[in-house]
């Protein structure tokens, strides 16, 4: 673990050194401050900063993050979406990878309810893969004004290049700040203008900052300098009269054991299980006033390869689904199916904590039902309207990893453990089916089966897989919100249950037709 | 003299009004409480929420803030205690207490006067006039000669005749203020002006007299105190060497440099002295006492001391007490009139000034206040530490009166022992809001010639504030309280968050700065993580590891801090933008910077302002002039004290924002004064 945890800070601090020293310095030069720096000064001093999908982007061809940073701040005790272009990157241009960030931050802010803060400083779309980026990239600007509808407000600090597409930014949004002689904000510059109209025109008089404070009212603020942007932005939100619509956290104590443990629990080889129990004992609130037992295990004798059970994070009450033996049989299906109703009659949100291999397969379970079981289980993630939190600490193989409430089943938070590994099914298992079938085929048609092909074939699947199947490259994928240290679980969960506490928690009975 | 009443005159004291405020009001108050006396208080209106006047029985409003609007005006404070039905008046000490006329219309009003007889206030008001009747009375004085009227070479001569070095002093002042001392008579003329002015202004009289300078000398003093029965004794001496600005810091009974032939010397001319004046009542004999045992009559004070505490440790003497008691016409008890001296009692004056910026006195919000002490305005039974204060926690220390925050004297077998209980306790002392002298009581009380008994009136000179105003922590140890305070701000932060609170300080799922907290002493960079902390103050690694964080109310956090393999409590308490850090090695006083500095307040450069709240007194340069490093550009007066505002450097006054007579708060621009490099001036 700990090595797969030293790959995780290496590919970390490639996405903290964006475009590299040089570009960094040049930037610094110019008097601005780095992309992480402004989010720094923008967060309330001391309060945690949650960054999401740092690892955006890795093993493309773009730089790590994507060249942008995304992440959720408290300003001014108000929990934000913050989104800031990384300048050193290609000038904050926006590729393929950069849009799925900015929509994935969008979604999180729309589902959780959060006000979004643009820290805006882009030379717009990276021209080469301009076919990936236009046409859906419309999407940034519906969301910023969609937000707005929807009683989010929207700040725009603009801190240098906002322009033609990149312009929508401050105008969509609710607030919008400029730099003194930093923001350049146009639909077209001077050498566009002089195609278009022959006008000579020039970039203060086009897109500054004082143009637009003064003349065309695009800023609502002039801020002296970027400092001064930052300050302004702060008491905009600070003015935003923000009321979080859910409950609030109770008093809670540390967890009966030490996080660090965790890191010794996961087994490098994942054919073998753990206790989830001994996660949750590290993760969740320990005893106390309110709180007397840490986790009360719902059904324990019954599907002993799925536990259930109730508990607190941070002080907020959540209901826990946890692989134990990796395989997901019948029982195990039915039991999920029942506490996702009972958490949504509570309004309870849930934490699905993945290690699955997949739903039981062979002759006795199919003739016992395990498809109608796992689709029971998948009706009621599908359809349950509590938050849903999802943590992939080992496998999450096949269709377990839906049943797991897994990306595609909209879960309000996905991290990943560096242990993790999701995939159809294992590299081993794909790589022998693949041969199988081949053989067969070959059998089929009389011919013989080539041994030596056949082996590097199934290497190369398997090493192919492996791969693919690996928490960093299905981070870069945006696969996840993150990957995260194990030991960082419950202050992660903690954020996003406090997070998700901007509006009520509100269950439902509507589900699918049950196929009993 | 006349006005010793006759000794069947006996009155029963059932009501009293002080006229005076802060720890020398409560002081009597509390000796009257315990006498069944009802207690009547006088305040100002700057002065209605301080703690005297809540100690009180009842108060009556002063109106106005000024002393002479209030403490000083005599009719006033007369009418007041006739309102209340007080039927004597105490003086304290300062303000109306050497006041003949005050002690005349006391008595006129048909109130007693807890003091002594106005002719003896008199006789011993002019300084001139009571050493030339201590002169005929045989107690040996100094040299010296009224100035009053001289100028130019009519000064020179008179001052030629007293001798150099010499002190210019206000004939009818005390504490120090109009006081300068002279070495080179070109200073003179200047010296004698200031002095009036200073005398002016504060004792409502500019006569000054010129006096032979002792050098080294130590200032000793004879408590004495005579009844209306013929009694006079002398209570001892004191020792009052260590001065500021001729202003009493560090006193002590007995004084190290007197032994028991010089004790009875002194006494014996401390009460020819009384005798002289018919003297009845608390009073004190000054004498300035040379390196070979001679001394010289310096003059009488006609009231309770200051430092009359450490008398009363080392007789068991309530000294308030016996004032009443002679006051009521009762003779003095035995144990007042065969005294006896046990152990030694030291007390220092625990001023709200900055030794370091020329004792500049410091006014504001006193956050916290609290010494250990063993009791309070009484003597702790045995060894121990007595607290005379006038102040409590929250209260304003205002520009109007003297900083002085409170006495803390402390009794013990043998002078050591009371000198290192002394500084334990005001090392321990919680002193949160203003900058005090505790850091340089502490060292003194410490140092090895304090212990050594070496303490004349020049001894801060001679050990040099650098040395004894240095904070007590040292450079590490003030690194080591600074991240102390960022922690403690950044667990407050968290403990008043609306969101997020419950998590740990600063987490970051992908770290990439450090945490900074920007202090005037410097900034804090740290991280807190799971391998626990890492800082630095302005680069400097400060290795310290953190035992246990408690907010134990809003603003006030408990540190357990281990550094180099001592484990210690931390408190900071947190007002504002200020962190007060009190440590096991010391106090530090922190300002925050803001994250977000306003970006227009900046300060042209050469720039001159106000250090403290005051009036502009005089304006020695106009604009345009050309002026030297050091040269005197103006004249601030705070707190009855005048503070010189010099150049920085050479150059040119190239603004000049006030005039004689403006009111100015602290950090207000007086002047700018315009750098001129040294080439062009040589050449133009």
């Amino acid at each position: 673990m700990l090595e797969k945890l030293d790959q995780l800070r290496a590919a970390q601090a490639e996405a903290v050194a964006g475009g590299g020293e040089k570009y960094a310095a040049r930037h610094k030069k110019r008097g601005k401050l780095l992309a992480r720096e402004r989010i720094e000064l923008l967060v309330d001093e001391g309060s945690a900063f949650l960054e999401l999908m740092p690892l955006a982007g890795w093993g493309s061809d773009f730089a790590t993050g994507a060249s942008m940073v995304t992440g959720i701040g408290v300003v001014e005790g108000v929990e934000c979406m913050i989104v800031a272009n990384d300048p050193t990157v290609k000038g904050g241009a926006s590729n393929p990878w950069t849009l799925k960030k900015a929509f994935r931050a969008a979604q999180i802010a729309q589902e959780n309810r959060l006000p979004t803060i643009n820290l805006v400083e882009s030379g717009g779309a990276d021209l080469p893969t301009q076919k990936e980026i236009f046409i859906p990239g419309g999407k940034l600007f519906r969301d910023l004004t969609r937000a707005s509808a929807d009683r989010r407000p929207t700040i725009a600090l603009v801190f240098g290049n906002s322009t033609a597409g990149g312009a929508y930014v401050p105008g969509m949004s609710d607030y919008v700040v400029m730099v003194k002689e930093g923001a350049k904000v146009f639909l077209g510059g001077p050498p566009l203008v002089k195609m278009a109209t022959g006008e000579e025109s020039d970039d203060e008089s086009l897109g500054g900052a004082e143009m637009h404070a003064r003349t065309s009212g695009l800023a609502d603020y002039l801020a002296v300098d970027e400092e001064d942007a930052i300050r302004i932005g702060r008491r905009i939100v600070a003015r935003l009269n923000w009321r979080k619509g859910g409950s609030t956290p109770a008093p809670f104590a540390e967890p009966e054991l030490d996080p660090d443990g965790l890191l010794d629990l996961v087994p490098s080889d994942l054919k073998e299980p753990f206790d989830p129990r001994e996660v949750i004992r590290r993760v969740v609130d320990g005893p106390g006033p309110g709180n007397e037992v840490a986790f009360d295990e719902f059904k324990p004798l019954y599907g002993s390869s799925l536990v259930t059970g109730w508990a607190r994070i941070h002080g907020w009450p959540v209901g826990i689904l946890a692989n134990a033996q990796g395989i997901l049989f019948s029982q195990e299906a039915q039991k999920a199916a029942q506490f996702i109703q009972l958490a949504n009659q509570v309004d309870t949100p849930l934490l699905f904590l993945h290690n699955t291999t997949g739903y039981m397969v062979g002759k006795e379970y199919e003739q016992g039902g395990i498809i109608k079981h796992g689709a029971q289980m998948i009706n009621a993630v599908s359809n349950s309207t509590v938050p849903h939190v999802s943590v992939i600490m080992g496998a999450s193989y096949g269709a377990g990893n839906y049943g797991m409430n897994g990306r595609a089943y909209d879960p309000r938070f996905l991290f990943t453990w560096p242990s993790a590994k999701s995939a159809v099914m294992g590299p081993q298992q794909l790589a022998g089916v693949m041969s199988i079938v081949a053989r067969a085929a070959a059998e089929a048609k009389g011919q013989p089966y080539d041994e030596e092909g056949d082996a590097a074939m199934r290497a190369f699947v398997e090493a192919q897989i492996e791969e693919q199947s690996l928490p960093l490259f299905l981070s870069g994928m945006v696969y996840d919100d993150g990957v995260i240290d194990p030991r960082d679980t419950r202050t992660v969960l903690g954020i996003c249950l406090s997070v998700i506490a901007n509006q009520p928690v509100e269950g439902t009975s509507k589900f699918g037709v049950f196929r009993l | 003299m006349g006005g010793v009443p006759p000794v069947s005159d006996q009155h029963t004291l059932r009501s009293v009004l002080v006229a005076n405020r802060g720890e020398i009001a409560r002081r009597v108050f509390a000796t009257a409480r315990a006498m069944g006396l009802r207690t009547v208080a006088v305040y100002s209106d700057v002065d209605a929420d301080a703690p005297y006047v809540a100690d009180a029985d009842v108060a009556v409003r002063l109106p106005g803030n000024t002393p002479s609007e209030t403490y000083l005006d005599a009719d006033l404070v007369v009418a007041a205690a006739l309102r209340a039905g007080a039927d004597c008046v105490h003086p304290g000490y300062g303000f109306l207490s050497e006041n003949a006329d005050f002690a005349r219309a006391v008595q006129s009003a048909g109130l007693v006067f807890v003091g002594p007889s106005a002719e003896a206030i008199e006789a011993m008001g002019s300084k001139l006039a009571a050493k030339e009747l201590m002169q005929r009375a045989g107690v040996p004085t100094l040299p010296g000669v009224d100035a009053t009227g001289l100028s130019g070479t009519e000064l020179e001569k008179a001052a030629a005749d007293v001798g150099y070095p010499l002190l210019v002093k206000a004939s009818f002042g005390g504490g120090g203020r109009g006081m300068r001392e002279v070495r080179d008579p070109s200073d003179l003329a200047d010296a004698v002006a200031g002095a009036g002015r200073e005398a002016a202004s504060a004792f409502g009289n500019g006569t000054v007299f010129l006096e032979r300078l002792v050098e080294r000398p130590r200032h000793v003093e004879v408590q004495i105190f005579g009844d209306s029965h013929g009694h006079t004794v002398a209570l001892f001496e004191r020792e009052c060497s260590i001065q500021r600005r001729h202003q009493k810091v560090v006193e002590e009974a007995p004084s190290p440099a007197v032994d028991p032939d010089l004790r009875d010397r002194l006494q014996e001319a401390a009460v020819a002295a009384a005798r002289a004046i018919d003297y009845v009542g608390a009073g004190t004999v000054e004498f300035l006492l040379d390196e070979w045992g001679d001394f010289f009559f310096l003059e009488v004070n006609t009231r309770l001391q200051v430092e009359h505490p450490v008398t009363e440790a080392v007789t068991g003497l309530d000294l308030v007490r016996l004032q009443f008691d002679v006051a009521a016409g009762r003779p003095l008890p035995s144990e007042a009139l065969t005294p006896t001296l046990t152990g030694c009692a030291i007390e220092v004056r625990l001023y709200a000034e900055d030794p370091s910026r020329s004792w500049l006195p410091q006014s504001g919000r006193l956050e916290d206040f609290h010494v250990p002490a063993e009791a309070e305005f009484r003597l702790p039974d045995g060894p121990g530490v007595r607290l005379d204060s006038g102040v409590a926690p929250g209260v304003e220390v205002g520009v109007h009166y003297d900083p002085m925050l409170a006495k803390v004297i402390a009794w013990a077998p043998d002078r050591t022992s009371a000198a290192l209980a002394l500084a334990g306790a005001l090392q321990r002392a919680r002193l949160h809001g203003l900058t005090t002298n505790r850091d340089l009581l502490v060292r003194v009380l410490r140092s090895e010639a304090f212990l050594a008994g070496e303490t004349e009136t020049g001894f801060l000179d001679r050990h040099g504030l650098d040395v004894l105003a240095a904070p007590l922590a040292d450079e590490e140890g003030r690194r080591r309280h600074a991240v102390v305070a960022a922690l403690a701000g950044a667990a407050l932060r968290r403990a008043a968050a609306p969101a997020l609170a419950g998590l740990p300080s600063g987490w970051r799922n992908n770290p990439t700065a450090p945490h900074t907290t920007v202090f005037d002493a410097g900034t804090v960079r740290y991280r807190l993580d799971r391998t626990g902390l890492t800082a630095d103050v302005d680069g400097t690694p400060v290795p310290l590891t953190v035992l246990g964080t408690d907010v134990l109310q809003p603003g006030r956090v408990r540190l357990e801090v281990e550094a180099d393999g001592l484990r210690g409590t931390y408190d900071v308490h947190v007002e504002g933008d200020r962190s007060f850090v009190d440590a096991p090695d010391g106090s530090t006083t922190l300002v925050e910077q803001p994250r977000f500095p306003e970006p227009t307040a900046k300060v042209a450069p050469g720039s001159l302002t106000a250090a403290m709240p005051g009036a502009v007194t005089r304006v020695a340069v106009a604009e345009g002039d050309r002026i030297a490093a050091g040269q005197l550009v103006l004249v601030l007066e705070a707190m009855k004290m005048e503070h010189p505002v010099v150049a920085p450097a050479a150059g040119v006054v190239q603004a000049l924002h006030v005039h004689v007579g403006a009111q100015v708060e602290t950090g207000a621009t007086l002047a700018v004064v315009a750098e001129t490099e040294e080439g062009n001036s040589n050449a133009s």
